[in-house]
């Protein structure tokens, strides 16, 4: 029988959640690299026992686990992120140059055919890449080549976190960077450019027509529909129909457009989520109720999804990895939160219940639909 | 014969107890233990210092006989009961909030 893995990272370690199709009884396993700070667990869609996990601390710095049996046993693979050449500079908070420091991964996204090639997002903002499935790293340069002298971090940090795997065209991958914005390569990785037109500016940059700096905050799409990216953005919620090439707003009828995860239904391209934020200045749901806010009409206008979620003084985040839908003919979406819930929906977020309440705060949420 | 003393992650991730003993050829270095440290268990790679640079981490320090070595050039000789394995060489997390 089908069922489901939801690969959990926290503050304090990984958990994995399994449960079968009905996802209502749930099995619990954790923490694993207990005390360790896991920004992110995925695993290979083409095989779901593979798993990579990144495992970080500010003592003991970046490594990356391999799991090749779903998570029961992980082996520590290549921790050595080293830029390619000469490492460079980019924009400080002074306005002068600083070089380039690794200081974490934020992101692993196995490739979508070869369960040994997998790309790792990290801070200071470039993404690496394996084919040997972890086992070594290597730089793909050509980003920080899209103007990274004028990147510059924000009070997150100058990090990768978002890495879009086109499922028809396996030379194309999207990328977004905090502060610096969306990117898009179309020969594999070698060359990039900036994909930021027609995102808005207001509080974020003097310039309307700056190329990079802008605060992404994650980007979705749909595998049947390749070149509609939905983005959370600092503010806003933003559609592209042309893989990038220029951005419209579909904030709609949203309580607020701050926030930080989106993602797509798996049966229908045009069901969007997000979880709306009231402010960079305070990053918890408005009026103190967790609401997640579903689009079927690919944006503009939008429904609150409230039944089985707090609706009084829930002062929690859900972080931008921490959002993530799985496959089964019943779309479930989960999401994880600062507080330590992981809530799953069923039913397209139509309802919504707890898998467990207590963890450390959730800094990411993936889940594989089993076979 | 050194002895080394793991802090309780780096035990955990190379799958060790407390104390770890380490043949070292040659004269008896900050440098030469790490290396042989990191030969015998390459996860620990990356850890304890930079992987390119070789400068320990911000929040890692070195104790030995009462002393904090952090800052002795790695070059510079061990203390004589750490190179004689009268006393451990401490690789310590160093106290920090979270």
């Amino acid at each position: 029988m089908s069922g489901v893995r939801v690969l959990v990272g926290t503050r304090k370690g990984a958990f994995i959640l399994t449960s079968d199709a009905r996802r209502e009884q749930w099995d619990i396993s954790g923490p694993h690299f207990a005390g360790w700070e896991i920004y992110h667990v995925n695993g290979s869609p083409v095989d779901p026992n593979r798993l990579y996990a990144s495992q970080s601390s500010g003592w003991f710095g970046q490594l990356i686990q391999r799991s090749d049996d779903g998570g029961k046993t992980w082996e520590p693979v290549d921790n050595k992120f080293v830029y390619e050449g000469v490492p460079g500079t980019h924009q400080w908070y002074d306005g002068t140059q600083h070089p380039w420091e690794f200081k974490r991964v934020w992101r692993l996204q196995p490739s979508l055919t070869d369960p040994d090639t997998v790309y790792a997002g990290v801070e200071d903002a470039a993404l690496f890449r394996s084919k040997d499935g972890g086992k070594s790293w290597q730089e793909l340069p050509g980003l920080r080549a899209a103007k990274g002298h004028l990147w510059q971090p924000g009070a997150g940090g100058m990090c990768l976190h978002t890495i879009v795997l086109d499922p028809g065209n396996p030379n194309r991958i999207f990328i977004a960077i905090s502060a610096a914005g969306a990117f898009r390569t179309d020969d594999a990785g070698e060359t990039w450019r900036p994909v930021n037109r027609g995102l808005r500016i207001d509080y974020e940059l003097p310039d309307a027509a700056a190329e990079v700096g802008h605060c992404v905050h994650s980007i979705a799409m749909h595998p049947a529909r390749p070149d509609v990216l939905f983005m959370q953005k600092h503010w806003d919620v933003m559609r592209s129909d042309d893989a990038g090439e220029m951005w419209h707003e579909v904030s709609g009828n949203l309580p607020s457009d701050f926030g930080f995860p989106i993602v797509v239904h798996a049966h229908e391209p045009n069901t969007v989520y997000v979880v709306p934020i009231k402010s960079d200045s305070e990053h918890f749901p408005p009026d103190g109720k967790l609401r997640v806010y579903r689009s079927r009409t690919g944006g503009d206008e939008w429904e609150a999804l409230t039944k089985g979620l707090p609706q009084s003084d829930c002062y929690v985040n859900v972080l931008r990895s921490a959002l993530a839908i799985d496959a089964l003919d019943s779309c479930g979406v989960y999401f994880g939160t600062t507080g330590g819930q992981v809530y799953a929906s069923a039913d397209s977020g139509d309802s919504w219940a707890p898998i467990v309440r207590d963890l450390p705060s959730v800094l990411s949420v993936e889940v594989q639909t089993l076979p | 014969m050194i002895r080394v003393v793991l802090p309780y992650h780096l035990r955990t991730l190379a799958g060790v107890g407390r104390e770890v003993e380490l043949q070292i050829d040659g004269p008896a270095t900050q440098r030469a233990l790490l290396d042989a440290l990191e030969a015998r268990y390459p996860m620990l790679r990356g850890t304890i210092r930079d992987h390119v640079t070789l400068q320990r981490r911000g929040f890692i320090r070195f104790f030995a006989v009462g002393r904090d070595l952090s800052h002795e050039p790695p070059d510079a000789p061990l203390p004589d009961e750490v190179a004689t394995g009268a006393a451990p060489f401490m690789v310590v997390g160093a106290i920090a909030g979270g």
